[in-house]
Parts: C-alpha cells; structure tokens; sequence
C-alpha cells in the first residue's frame, strides 16, 4: 500500500520533472502519426527522412546552445548572422590556399568572439539582448554584403581533405555529421543538468538578485552563454559550407527564426530559470519534419509557413499546462 | 579579542540617498552581535556591504586584519561568511537541493556536479530543520514550500556552509513561534561551536536574548554600540531605542 504510493508519486515526479521535454515529444510524435496518416506512401521513403536528418545536425549545433542562454534569461538573434560570419571567414581561408582546419578553428574562434562582444554590448552596457543582438544581426549581415560584394564562394576540392569525410561523410549513405550532433547534444545535456555551468545559467535565469548574493558571477555567466551561442553558430555554419561546397552571402538567414521555434516548441520557457536539452532536440525534429514534410507531402511550400505557425501556437498553449512561472 | 571581519568609515549611497555614514563596525570571534534600528536605517545595506554584495562609496574592509580589495560576495563565502538575506536569495523554480548548493556546489574535477552526494545532503538537512511533508524532498522546487520553509532553505544554506561568520538577517520573519525558536536553537549552537552571528531582528526582545553585543543604527549611523554587561534588561535596551526614534 505504502509502496504503490511511492511509486505513483515517483511516477508523479518524473512527469512533473521531465513534462516539458515529454510535451514536446508528444508533438513530435502527433506530427508523424499525421503525416503517417496524411500521407503514407511518402512517409515510408527513406529519402524524405534522410533529407531531415541532413538538416537536424545543423539545426542541433544552433539550437541547444540557445536554451541554455533562454534559460538564463537572455535571447539572442545575431546568431544567425554569426552562422554566416563564421563560414566567410572559414571560406576566406581554406580559398586563400590555406590548411582547412585553421580555417575551423578561426571560424569558431570568430564564433566565440561575436559571442562574446554581443554578450558584453548586453551585461556591460546594459542592453536589452534582444534589440541589440537584432542589431548585431544587421550589422554582421550587412558586412558579409559589403565585403563579398553579394558574391559567394565555392570550396570545390573541399573534400579531398582529410578531415571533410570525417566531419559531414557518409557512412553507407548515413550522414557522419548526425554523430557529431548526437555527440554534441549528450555533452550538452550534461553540462546543463550536472555541470556546475549549467546549474548557474538556471540560477542567473530564475533570480539574478540571489544568483549574484550567493556569488556567482552573472555578467560571466551570461557572457559564456552568449559565446556558446556563437560557436554552435559557427559550428553550424561551417559545417553548411562543408555540405554545400559554398559559403553564400545571406547564409543563415533563414534559420533565425526557425532555430528559436524549435527552442519553445521543444518546451524551454521565455522567461528564465528553466530549459530543457531534450525537448529542444524534439522541437528541432518537429521544425525538420515541418520544413521538408510539408513539401513532401505534395502541398505547396507556400503552406509551410502557414503550418509552421500553426505548430508554434498549439506547442505553446499545450506547455502552458505545466503552469505559469512559479516566484 | 580578534575580530573576523571590520568595516572602517563606511560610506554607501544610492543614487543621492545616503544609506550608510562613515560606519564603522566589527564582529568579534565567537560572538553574537545583535543589529538593530528602524525600517529605512540601513541594516540590510550595512551587512550587504560585509559581505561583498554591495561595494562602499568610501571606507574600507578588513577581514582578520587585513585589507581586502576587491571584496565581493564569492570573496566573503570563500573567507567563510554565510549569509541568510532578507529576501532569502532563494531561486523558486529551482531544486531545494539546487538552492542549498548555489555557488557552491559539490563538483568532481572540470565542474560536473555530484548530484547524489548533494542530494543525500539536502535531504538530512530538511529532515534536521524538520519539514512536516512527506510530498517534499530534496529535488522538489523551492517555489512549492511555504514563506517558513524557504526561510528553512536558507537557513540550512547557512548552516551547511559551516561558516566562522553567520550574518541572519530578519530570519524569524514570518515564521511560528516553533520555528522562531528553531531559529534561536540554531543560533545558540554556532555560538556554542565558537563561531559567529551578526544577527538582524525588529523584535528586541528576542535581541536581547540571543546578543552579547548591541549595535543601533539610525539613519545610516551607527549612533549606539552597547556590550550586554551595560544593558541590564531588554526593557533598558527598548529605552534605548524608543530614545533615537524619538529623536527624529
Ligand atoms: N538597492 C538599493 N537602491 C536604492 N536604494 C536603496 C537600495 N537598498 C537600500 N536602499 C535605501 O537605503 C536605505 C536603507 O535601506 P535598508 O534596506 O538597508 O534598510 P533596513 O534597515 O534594512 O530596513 P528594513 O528594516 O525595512 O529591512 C533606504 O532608504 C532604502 O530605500
Ligand atoms: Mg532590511
């Protein structure tokens, strides 16, 4: 008897616990049965899937470093420009002759950087992040116009380098860039539930004033999640280039406002303290099908948007069941 | 007799509201030092700035004799000052085993955290300040508990650190008399241990119990520093008080 309690209320915790994550699993999981049941004989071809597993990595690399900086009460939308800014100047440099993995390591290092300014321009000047990281998104955008004169690059010989089947290969035709994203997506979990990182980037979310009492060091806290922010874009970017053979101008651009639907689809709140790794990887999986299902499926792409939409909003009012911010 | 900590000519504003005026205060080892004065006088701003949560405008910090630059709350926690702050420092959509450990939490070598070490922990200091409910445990959210049980949350925050310096700051608010006397029962063991309190309360009373030393702050100034040998009574030490207020 005192034991079935138990576990019910163990049952009970774990919901609690883990319901934003299930939610977005649970939409995820609507998506398929619909498109299952809305079109069957496209769903079962392989290549419809393997097209969405060539675009979760990239969206992966954005997407989870974003919760932790929604989770510690900041946004950011320069990291979609960061994502083309990272690849330029990867393309830069393997184009000027040199070794292409300098060329990742300064492209990161440029993501790193942007982070890092865009997160003191909010910390040090007292910005709101999201009108200045929306002027940072100008202003980098605005450069790569200016500087590549509109022009892309084309990296043809890419892939005769060592590292190219290494990092976005095939193997028997599965994409090697997945395991860097599930690599990345296990680190990441990690250090946000059992990292000392992560259990500060929930404290400085939920409540600056005491994060800051009890000593931990806000401003550095948001600048490191700022800059996470800034690699996964850089990471994500180059690794576009590396697929595509080419680094274009508005690179990036159209993934600004997917990448932060995948964030509150998968159940990470708007307002700090809380986040969840796990639910962001089901968001990004609900904007993949989305994105590449709804052409599939024989509908016009101009209803993409429309259902893009549409998801967001029940996603949201479904999380609205696990109940307002507790203070 | 060595002091732990020493604020010397203290000054703190806020944009044009002088806060603290030339402060100076110390807190002796293995004493309890009993702060007092009305709302508005200061004593919230004069402990923040002990422990490094607010930098003075002027004056300076001395932690057992020596200068401190830079001083902050990390510095002060690190140097052994626990504190429980009026507003608790608490962040309710967190664990109670989260609060417990924030800033300073239990990690292997690169920061992962020991979670179930940490649990084990928080769950034997609920118990010690005696929760009632079973639903509660160490990895429920804090903004599920009552007023009284957060101030249990911070006070056990306070309590595990075994600090050399426990700054408490109004912590019977809004508690039971049971639990006010936990409170007291607490404070009576630091003591006991030789560590020290530097404690804030409004009822004088309860002051005067728990003090060996009285220091009334009015206004930003520290205007009496009173050891319990010259205050007989707590009515002597209400006196004292009604006294300043009527000053005003
Ligand atoms: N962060 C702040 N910004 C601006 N003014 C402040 C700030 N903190 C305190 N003050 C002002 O400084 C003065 C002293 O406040 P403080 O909180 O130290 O008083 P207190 O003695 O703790 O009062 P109470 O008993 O009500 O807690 C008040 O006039 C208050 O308005
Ligand atoms: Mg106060």
């Amino acid at each position: 008897m005192f034991d079935e309690d138990n576990k019910k209320s163990n049952l009970k915790k774990y919901f609690h616990k883990n319901g934003r994550a299930l939610g977005s699993m649970g939409y995820f999981l609507l998506l398929m049965i619909v498109f299952l049941i809305g079109a069957p004989e496209v769903w079962i071809r392989p290549n419809l899937h393997q097209s969405v597993f060539v675009m979760m990595p990239t969206l992966l690399f954005m997407v989870i470093p974003l919760v932790f900086l929604v989770a510690s009460g900041e946004i950011d939308l320069s990291f979609a420009s960061t994502y083309g800014l990272s690849a330029y100047v990867f393309a830069l440099i393997v184009s000027a002759g040199i070794d292409p993995i300098l060329g990742l390591f300064a492209g990161v290092f440029t993501g790193a950087i942007v982070g890092a300014a865009v997160g003191a321009l909010i910390v040090f000047g007292k910005l709101s992040s999201l009108v200045a990281s929306l002027g940072v998104l100008f202003l980098i955008r605005g450069f790569l116009f200016v500087s590549t004169n509109s022009r892309s690059i084309t990296l043809l010989e890419i892939d005769s380098h060592w590292m190219y089947p290494i990092l976005v290969g095939k193997i028997y035709g599965f994409p090697v860039q997945v395991i860097w994203a599930v690599l990345f997506v296990v680190f990441s979990y990690f250090l946000f539930n059992r990292h000392v990182f992560g259990i500060h980037i929930h404290h400085v979310g939920d409540n600056e004033v005491s994060a800051s009492q009890m000593g931990i060091n806000v401003k550095e806290i948001k600048i490191k999640a700022f800059m996470f922010v800034g690699v996964g874009a850089a990471i994500s970017g180059i690794f576009s280039t590396l697929i595509t053979y080419t680094f274009f101008p508005t690179q990036g651009f159209g993934y600004l406002l997917l990448a932060l639907a995948a964030v509150f689809i998968g159940g990470t709140p708007y307002w700090g303290g809380l986040g969840t790794i796990a639910g962001a990887v089901f968001g990004v999986g609900v904007i993949a099908y989305m994105e590449i299902g709804v052409v599939a499926v024989g509908m016009s792409g101009t209803w993409r948007q429309f259902f893009n939409g549409l998801i967001i909003l029940l996603a949201l009012l479904g999380h609205r069941l696990h109940g307002d911010r507790v203070r | 007799m060595e002091k732990i900590i020493e604020l010397k000519s203290v000054t703190k504003k806020f944009d044009g509201v002088t806060a603290l005026r030339n402060v100076s205060f110390s807190v002796n080892k293995g004493e309890v030092v009993g702060l007092i004065g009305d709302n508005g006088a200061g004593k919230s701003t004069l402990i923040k700035t002990l422990v490094g949560v607010h930098n003075p405008d002027d004056g300076s910090i001395e932690i057992h004799g020596k200068l401190v630059a830079n001083w902050n709350a990390l510095k002060a926690r690190q140097a052994g000052i626990e504190t429980v702050f009026q507003d608790k420092a608490l962040c309710p959509q967190q664990s109670i085993v989260w609060n417990i450990f924030m800033g300073k939490e239990l990690s292997y070598p690169f920061g992962f955290i020991r979670q179930r070490e940490q649990i084990e922990v928080a769950n034997k200091l609920i118990r010690e300040i005696g929760f009632t409910s079973k639903l509660i445990d160490a990895e429920s959210p804090v903004g599920n508990l009552s007023g009284g049980e957060r101030q249990g949350v911070a006070i056990a925050r306070a309590l595990y650190n075994e600090a050399e310096l426990i700054v408490l700051d109004e912590p019977t608010n809004n508690l039971s008399l049971n639990e006010t006397q936990k409170v007291f029962d607490f404070i009576y063991n630091v003591k006991k241990s030789g560590r020290s309190v530097l404690f804030i309360g409004h009822n004088i009373y309860h002051v005067y119990d728990i003090s060996d030393r009285f220091v009334i702050l009015d206004r930003g100034e520290v205007i009496h520093m009173l050891s319990k040998e010259k205050v007989h009574t707590a009515d002597d030490l209400m006196k004292i008080m009604r006294e300043t207020i009527k000053g005003h």
